[in-house]
């Protein structure tokens, strides 16, 4: 390391997240002529190690010997001044050398407020930020992750995106980049010839026409590109690459233990959760093969915690079976489990009280609305009572406290829905009353509400996000029904950064120019209250003559082409349109084991995988 | 006291620097495991593993003399490095009755970029008193770091060289107490430093 990055280490709050070194980090020859990757986080190193994307795309790519994938994050605000002061430039952290000097540097977008950091992070490597400003010698700039899945905010940025999983598709990209390579054909014919892979999605390629009132009017593919381009997903999911052999961070991150992941896509369809819809089909792993990667993966990494990750925990069909043989195994060797995501079904608890033996601390559930009513228009299929009697086994088996995560702002929620958190909230509190065993102890009851945002590829794609102060009035009326409570205690999360979410959530192109105004602002690590400002975004959004209104409390005609419609999830706009009908007569939809109800998805997968279709 | 109570004596240089002493913890604990040792956990209600690491180093500072006690179960493998991350490494292994409380003094080697002359470097050492600001617990006290440095030299080179003993315990120095003596117009560009021996009172390596 040079004595210029050594001074300025010296310097910043915990420099660890800068030298790489890690355990398990994959460095190999520079010498040898390999393509490099840098695969860019856009956000901290504790963040951006804690995600398991990252860790399966860095095994799947190093384990090619044509290419060396380097991991590069960005660095908080201290670290970024000291370099851009010194002139360092962003780098891989295995090597050391500058992003600029890579092949492919590829973003992985979870959030749409990590945008302004992409951005950033290019600049800070020395890379102009848009696409049409890049020449051939500077690296080709791909991004995939969920927000992939609404590509058109990044479009002027971004020369190629992965829509969907990117285990096989990013081998298919390099292959192409490789065979570019030797022979001499630029970016422009490289990307055209890119566009013919399943999931990608070139920019560049096709062209967007708008009406008189902002609206899209048509998007043109250029000749040969496909319209939508559907998404690429792992079909043999239990046979799919999984890092059991990763870096072990020398510094604290934000999961630091071992991940396991049970299953992808998710039987349950809440009609706001854009997770649930845009990774079906539902594909899991045996608990057979989960028990032998729990193993394997605790034994490489020297961790105490092994955590059961998915959207919906509860819902994978081998769970008692894997939690048994995990126990069997890790009880010995003092290795605990936990279970995120559970249900508030009485399953949930039974298996809470299976797993955490020893400690007991607190039970969360997200019933997301407070009334009957509006968890049927959400189809959040979880009932008062149901609720109730997982409270009533929790209290009675020694747990003290429970958080319970709303959501403000939901189509059709009334001022009677909102009240009705207080009432669920205080039906709780009496269900302790009325169980808990050791009541000198006290309760803790923790209500949190965060604001609605409507995301592309969900029924709720075409409705409005309420405004900052109809958000804040709902808050203000929750607050005042609960303060009578003592043992409640109420948290919401402020509107300003769900609105500006809103906005980049369901953007078209013309929003890039107000990623780039804001981002020349000073906007940085958005996701961070350090550092977010809605007076930045408004002014930006002014300077580019744009109302944020528009994209984010705006309902979406039933006819109206949305920007998204490039890319397909293989959910149907069909399925969309009914299910938000249903949501209007508060109809529930039953889940996948169930009944299937023809999404769309079963025709993308093909070979069988889809659930109920085995 | 467990019966098998173990000293580990290990490097931590390179990259290794920047790991924090808590982190340290976590990362030696995971290595162990990786390796096949478990570890001897308090009791309680949140157990934890037994090991103490003597004199914390401040981040950013390397050191070829790190000593941790720990009581594993089981032998050590004789590969344990190869379960460590880079700039950690293992040197030794062994059973020792001595107390950490014994170390009195800390053998320190520095590389400095200095633009001056290094007699001037050593003059200022050379005076009969240095009174720098010292943070401790209750507060901003004033020291004389005099008394609490021996043998300090300074050799010419691409770096300035610096090697010095000072004080492990009441008071503990650290090198950057040394470089508070030099604010101002012999304050050097760029200073990093190594932890090279521990020693006891009298001036015998500790083991």
């Amino acid at each position: 390391m040079d004595i210029k990055l050594q001074n300025i280490l010296q310097k910043v709050q915990k420099p660890a997240r800068y030298s790489g070194g890690e355990y398990k980090q994959i460095v190999k020859d520079k010498s040898a002529g390999l393509l490099r990757v840098a695969y860019c986080f856009p956000d901290t190193y504790e963040i951006g190690m804690s995600n398991l994307g990252l860790r399966i795309l860095y095994g799947l790519l190093n384990a090619r010997d044509d290419v060396w994938c380097e991991r590069v994050f960005a660095p908080w605000g201290d670290m970024e001044a000291l370099m851009r002061e010194n002139a360092i430039p962003l780098y891989g952290l295995e090597s050391g050398d500058s992003i600029r000097d890579f092949d492919i540097v590829s973003f992985s977008l979870g959030t749409e407020l990590s945008y302004t950091t992409v951005l950033n992070m290019l600049d800070l490597g020395g890379i102009p930020v848009k696409a049409k400003d890049r020449s051939d010698d500077d690296p080709l700039i791909i991004a995939g992750g969920m927000c992939a899945f609404n590509p058109e905010p990044l479009a002027d940025f971004i020369d190629l995106f992965v829509i969907g999983e990117g285990e096989e598709v990013l081998g298919e990209i390099i292959e192409a980049y490789k065979l570019a390579k030797s022979q001499g054909v630029n970016k422009t014919d490289f990307l055209e010839a890119a566009s013919a892979i399943g999931g990608v999605y070139v920019p560049s390629r096709y062209d967007v026409a708008y009406n008189d009132n902002g609206t899209v009017e048509k998007i043109v593919p250029q000749r040969g590109v496909p319209l939508p381009v559907e998404k690429r997903f792992v079909t043999d999911f239990d046979a799919a690459y999984f890092p059991t052999d990763t870096i072990i961070p020398s510094t604290g991150i934000v999961h630091d233990r071992v991940v396991l992941e049970l299953f992808r896509g998710c039987v349950r369809g809440c009609r706001f959760c854009q997770a649930g819809h845009i990774t079906r089909p539902v594909r899991a792993r045996s608990p057979e093969t989960l028990t032998r990667q729990a193993i394997e993966s605790i034994q490489n990494s020297g961790y105490d915690e092994i955590t059961l990750s998915s959207l919906s925990t509860s819902d994978y069909g081998g769970l008692f079976p894997l939690c048994d043989q995990l126990l069997d195994w890790c009880e010995s060797r003092k290795v605990s489990l936990s279970l995120p995501s559970l249900r508030a079904d009485n399953f949930s608890v039974e298996l809470m009280e299976r797993v955490q033996k020893v400690r007991k601390s607190g039970l969360t559930f997200a019933p997301e609305a407070g009334s009957q009513r509006l968890r049927d228009v959400i189809n959040k299929n979880v009932t008062e009572d149901e609720l109730l009697n997982t409270c009533a086994i929790a209290f009675s088996g020694g747990w003290n406290g429970v958080k319970l995560y709303f959501m403000l702002g939901l189509p059709t929620e009334t001022d009677e829905d909102v009240l009705a958190i207080a009432e669920l909230s205080r039906a709780v509190l009496d269900t302790w009353k009325r169980t808990a065993k050791n009541k000198h102890r006290g309760v803790r009851i923790t209500v949190s509400t965060s604001c609605f945002v409507p995301k592309p590829h969900t029924p709720f794609q075409r409705e409005l996000q309420v405004t900052m102060a109809e958000y804040q009035r709902r808050v203000d009326l929750l607050r005042d029904a609960l303060k009578s409570s003592k043992a409640i205690t109420y948290n919401w999360h402020t509107p300003e950064t769900s609105f500006i979410e809103a906005t980049l959530a369901r953007g078209d192109r013309r929003i890039g120019a107000v990623i780039e105004s804001a981002w020349r602002q000073g906007a940085y690590l958005d996701t961070w209250s350090e550092y977010f400002s809605l007076e930045r975004w408004l002014q930006s959004f002014e300077q580019c003559g744009l109302d944020p209104a528009f994209y984010a409390t705006r309902e979406r005609a039933a006819d109206e082409l949305l920007p998204w419609r490039v890319v397909s999830s293989g959910v149907s706009e069909d399925h969309f349109r009914c299910e938000r009908e249903r949501a209007q007569a508060n109809q529930i939809t039953p889940d996948c084991r169930e009944q299937c109800s023809a999404c769309g998805v079963a025709e993308l997968a093909t070979g069988g995988v889809c659930h109920g279709q085995k | 006291m467990g019966k098998n109570k173990l000293r580990l004596r290990f490097c931590k240089t390179g990259n290794a620097k920047y790991i924090s002493h808590l982190d340290l913890m976590a990362t030696l604990q995971r290595a162990l495991l990786r390796a096949g040792v478990n570890l001897r956990y308090t009791e309680g209600f949140n157990p934890h593993p037994i090991m103490s690491i003597a004199l914390p180093l401040s981040v950013g500072c390397e050191s070829v003399c790190e000593l941790m006690d720990f009581e594993p179960e089981g032998v050590l493998p004789d590969n344990l490095n190869d379960y460590l991350s880079e700039g950690i490494t293992v040197t030794d292994a062994y059973v020792s009755a001595r107390k950490f409380a014994d170390i009195a003094w800390l053998g320190i080697r520095g590389s400095l970029v200095f633009d001056g002359d290094i007699d001037e470097l050593q003059a200022c050492f050379g005076q009969e008193s240095i009174i720098i600001q010292k943070k401790t617990k209750r507060g901003v006290n004033d020291l004389d770091i005099v008394p609490f440095i021996r043998d300090i030299e300074f050799h010419a080179g691409d770096m300035i060289t610096m090697t010095a003993k000072i004080s492990a315990q009441n008071p503990t120095l650290n090198p950057e107490h040394l470089m508070q003596a030099l604010e101002g117009d012999l304050k050097p560009d760029f200073t990093t430093f190594c932890r090279t021996e521990v020693y006891d009172a009298e001036m015998n390596i500790f083991r």
